[in-house]
Parts: structure tokens; sequence; C-alpha cells
């Protein structure tokens, strides 16, 4: 189903007329910000440079530190009576990157929310309940706004109290629920305990942190529904801006409204298409916050086959951040790599935490996972059993000796909002 | 079955090896009113297991697993021993000709004798060779 036909199939000349158009526009309009005047300068280019779609790569990249450096409103490029709404994005240090948005920001991303939710068979007959952070997320807002659109029935569930979130599912007969994927687990885990049916449910939608393919398989037996992977982030809107199709093989991109590359991380150079690599993204109709080049830090690759729903051309799941990355002893290491590994033992649970330290100049992984309550015998030689298969396992994944430890059921943190299963206390000298 | 009334559940409970664990399966077994008859602690790289023998084994099970502990039964046997040089050597003896064997065991020295908890790997031929060589073993009823 389309909710916005023409613009969801453009291709071939009259796609790149329309994205060459935006892009003319976006990079003039990306001139009523300082830093971009400077850094057009700095780079010896001007917004008349860009004569075809390939020009692009004539231009310098944005970092998040710029955006974040210009907080509060110094990456704005609209007089601040017309910012209509603006969100944060949390920061690991210091100050949050604060987002903005106009009147037709707004529109255009609950237009993009409601070609998702449209495109994966979301209704007005659909309950949805929206179990993400509200407030300066943007998943909550996001969502929410562009579920309206289409006419669905929105309960602004947020997140917390996992009970009252099953109990709702029951009485409100839920049939489309938007949430992390690591919580979608959790609410799949506590609505087990209960003994609940949420047999209503016939979709879920999970973002905001990357998944499995294992995952969308246990997602889906355990919660009853078909999974759907969102993407985006706070500096392309928010969620929505790319989303599976039901063919569930990559991620559909909004071409009238991103124009993507992909680039190798290190040295910056755009890669063929099918190589995998750093997407970077320029928007291409933002109005309060354009963006030129923004590195995104997502690791993936643009498939060379169209997609069968007629949307064209898709991105593959996103595997992992660039920033995300563990460098281990030289061996490159994504956390969903592990995560993926675990999900294949039985005997343990998918919740985990990887540290790495540097002992003696060496770094060291040891990676916690809880135990599978019905796998414990009582006896101890069967544990070290299991504590030497799981290690074995992630060194066959990972080429990478690493030590296990076993925990107990329900000992890990749980994580609601981005899962951040990763502790690095390796001192930052190299 | 007559050697039934001789296997005595043990429980066993997981525990990662951090301060607090023991005192926090201790609490819960105080608070439940359980008393510890014998227990000892096995512990492997980062984590270990707890036996315990206790006066009320299913009521134990209950409220740890209600805790969040992970909880099994294991099979073991109580062999009355003479609390003087030799007693353990007679029972050991006893076992290893009999071909049954040890894998892990502890023990306790009581009032009237001293006591050896066994985890075997066959457990009713090792009632068997012990009783038939006259050896004391004791009872479930004797824990509660």
């Amino acid at each position: 189903m389309f909710w916005n036909r023409e613009m969801e199939t453009i291709s071939g000349a009259d796609l790149e007329a329309l994205q060459l158009s935006r892009l003319k526009w976006t990079v003039h309009h990306s001139q009523n910000v300082d830093f971009y005047r400077r850094k057009f300068r700095d780079a010896g280019v001007t917004p008349d440079d860009i004569k075809t779609l390939d020009d692009v790569e004539k231009l310098p990249f944005t970092y998040k530190k710029e955006l974040r450096d210009a907080y509060p409103f110094g990456n704005i490029a609209v007089p601040m009576k017309q910012v209509v709404r603006i969100h944060t994005t949390s920061g690991t240090t210091g100050k949050p990157t604060v987002v903005s948005y106009t009147k037709q920001d707004l529109d255009n991303w609950s237009e993009l929310i409601a070609r998702n939710l449209t495109m994966i068979g979301l209704t007005d007959e659909d309950i949805f309940q929206n179990a993400v952070n509200y407030g300066l997320f943007t998943g909550g807002l996001g969502f929410h706004y562009g579920a309206e659109k289409i006419g669905a029935t929105v309960i602004p569930s947020a997140t917390g109290n996992t009970r009252r979130q099953i109990e709702m599912i029951q009485d409100f007969g839920v049939t489309a629920i938007h949430c992390t994927p690591s919580y979608g687990m959790h609410l799949a885990e506590v609505a087990e305990e209960m003994g609940a049916s949420l047999d209503t449910l016939r979709i879920g939608i999970f973002g905001a942190e990357p998944w499995s393919e294992n995952m969308r398989k246990e997602l889906e037996e355990r919660l009853g529904v078909e999974a759907f992977d969102s993407y985006g982030m706070s500096e392309m809107y928010g969620p929505g801006a790319a989303f599976e199709c039901p063919e569930h093989d990559g991620l559909h991109l909004w071409k009238d409204c991103y124009l993507a590359e992909i680039i190798d991380p290190v040295t910056g150079e755009r890669l063929p298409d099918g190589e995998k690599g750093e997407l970077v993204v320029t928007p291409l109709v933002k109005e309060a916050m354009p963006l030129v080049r923004y590195r995104t830090g997502d690791i993936t690759r643009i498939l060379t086959d169209d997609c069968p729903c007629g949307r064209g051309r898709r991105l593959a799941r996103i595997t992992g951040r660039a920033d995300d990355m563990l460098v281990i002893r030289g061996i490159n290491v994504f956390p969903s790599q592990i995560e993926h590994t675990l999900l294949s033992i039985p005997e343990v649970g998918d919740q985990f935490m990887v540290y790495v330290d540097r002992i003696n100049h060496l770094d060291e992984m040891t990676i916690e996972v809880e135990i599978n309550r019905k796998s414990f015998s009582g006896e101890l030689a069967d544990l070290a059993r299991l504590q030497k298969k799981v290690a074995e396992a992630i060194k066959e994944t990972l080429n990478l000796r690493t030590t296990v430890k076993l925990v107990e059921p329900g000992s890990l943190p749980r994580f609601e909002g981005k899962a951040r299963h990763v502790v690095d206390r390796r001192n930052e000298v190299w | 079955m007559a050697e039934k009334k001789y296997i005595i559940k043990q429980v066993s409970i997981f525990s990662e090896n951090k301060p607090g664990r023991l005192a926090a399966i201790a609490h819960a077994l105080e608070e439940a009113g359980i008393n510890i008859l014998a227990f000892s602690i096995a512990e492997a790289n980062g984590f270990g297991v707890v036996r315990a023998l206790v006066n009320k084994p299913e009521k134990a099970h209950d409220c740890l697993t209600k805790l969040g502990f992970m909880v099994s039964f294991t099979d073991v046997i109580a062999v009355s021993m003479r609390d003087e040089p030799g007693g353990l050597y007679e029972i050991a003896h006893i076992l290893g000709d009999a071909g049954v064997n040890i894998e892990y065991s502890y023990a306790y020295s009581g009032k009237d004798a001293a006591v050896l908890i066994l985890r075997v790997d066959q457990v009713e031929e090792g009632i068997d060779r012990i009783l038939a060589a006259g050896g004391k073993l004791l009872r479930v009823d004797q824990f509660q």
C-alpha cells in the first residue's frame, strides 16, 4: 500500500531532477548558518558549484560534533519565530545536540511516518501503542503525529511500567506497537511471566538501535508480530527516514527527501554501490536545520537491485555504528555480532554486557551473559562446560579470545532506550 | 525401593563470585525459617555453586527461586563415619573397590559422629555397597 505513490516510486531522470533541484536549494539555504559559511569558505567551494548530483562530493562533511558545538541555536537557518519545536539528542558528554523544526519540517516528518506505516499495512483501523520515550527524544512525538495522520488510534503509552503496557495491549486490543527491540524482548519476557496473551498484536516496529535477524525471529515468535525495522536519527528529523517494507530485505530511505552516499569511514572516499561503509546523508527538504553530507556513523551499503515493492533501491539494514565498532587487538568487533552468537546458544539468555580493558598492554574483552534458568543442572561441571561453549562460539565468530562470565538470570541491565552493551575501560592512549 | 530413604536432596544454588551473594542466600533461608545442616561452596571461574543440606529442601527451593536465584536439586548420600583416624578411609575404600566414583564431597563433625556428604556417579550402587559393608547411612528423615 502507498501513502504517496508518486513520491514513493519516483525513479530515473525524474528522481535525479528532483534531487538536484532540492540539493541546490539545501546547499544555498545552508549558507544562513555561520558554521556552514565558514566550512564552505575553508573548503573553497560555493553553492553554485553544484551543477550535478555528483558535485555533492566537492562539499565538506558535517560532523555531529559541529552540531553539538553550535549549542543551543547556532545550527538554525531560519528566524527563531519560524521554529515551532525543538528536540535534543542525548550526548554522552557535556551538552546535548539541539535539533529544530519549522511547521513545514513537522509536516514533512509526519508525511514520512505516514508513508512508512501505510507501507507496512497500517490503516485507520489499527490501534497503535507508541511505547517509546515521549518528550525530548524524537521517537515519541515523531511517530505519534505520523500515526494520527493515517488515522490510526494512537496510545501514547511512552516507556516504563511494563505490566501496565501489557494490560493496555490486552484491554485496548492493540494491533501494532512501536518500541526499541530490547524493550520488545523485555515486554515478551514480562508477558510470559504474567501468562498474558498478546494475540491482538500483529505488527511490531522496532528502532533506535540495530537488531539482528535472529532477534527478528525471537521478537516475531514471542510477541506474535511481523517485525519491521525503523531507521532514522534526530538530525534527519527523527525515526522514519528509512523503513523496512514487507519484503523485509533492506530499508527504503525516502529519496525525495534524503540524498545518500556510502563512504569509507577512514579515508572519506565515496564507495561504489554494494560496498559496505558509513552512510552519509544530505537531507533535501529540511528548513530549520539543513545539513550537508552529514556523517551518520552508521554502517550499511546500497543494495544494487530494485525492491519488488516498487520503491527502488534500498539500503541494507544497519549492521553497526562506525563509533560502536570496537577494535580489540586489531580486530573489528560489532556488538551485534556478539548478540547474534549468544542467540544461537539456548542455554544462555540474549542480554549481555561487554567490558574492554587493557591489561599489560593487551586488550582483554570480558562478556557477561545470563544463564537460562531452565538449563541450570546444579552441577559446577555443566556450568564450566557452558562457559567454554560460549567462549568457543564467540571465538569462532570474532576470531578473538574472550573471557566469558556467567551471571544470574535477570541481573544484567535491561535498556528501555538505546541499549548500551559496551563499556570500554581502556585508557584513550594508543 | 529401599535405597530411596537414603537419597537426600541437596539444594544447589548458582552464585556469582562477588561479595554479598552468600549473605543474600543465607538471609533468605533465615527469613523462611530454614535450617542449614551442612553446606559447601564450589567455585569455578567467576561463579560458584552453593550446596546445602537443609531441613526443608522444597521450601528452600521455592523461596530462593522466588527471589530470583537459580536453584536445583541434586541427589547425594550422607554416611556416618568414625570421628577418628581411618574413618574417611573406610568409606572411600568401599566405594573405590565397587568402582563408584565420588564426584565431590564435604563433611561435618557432629556430636555423635562425623558425617560425609557424597555426590557419586551411581547413587543406588553406592548405597548398596556401603550398607553391605556394614556402613551407616543417614536417612532423609534425619535431616528434617
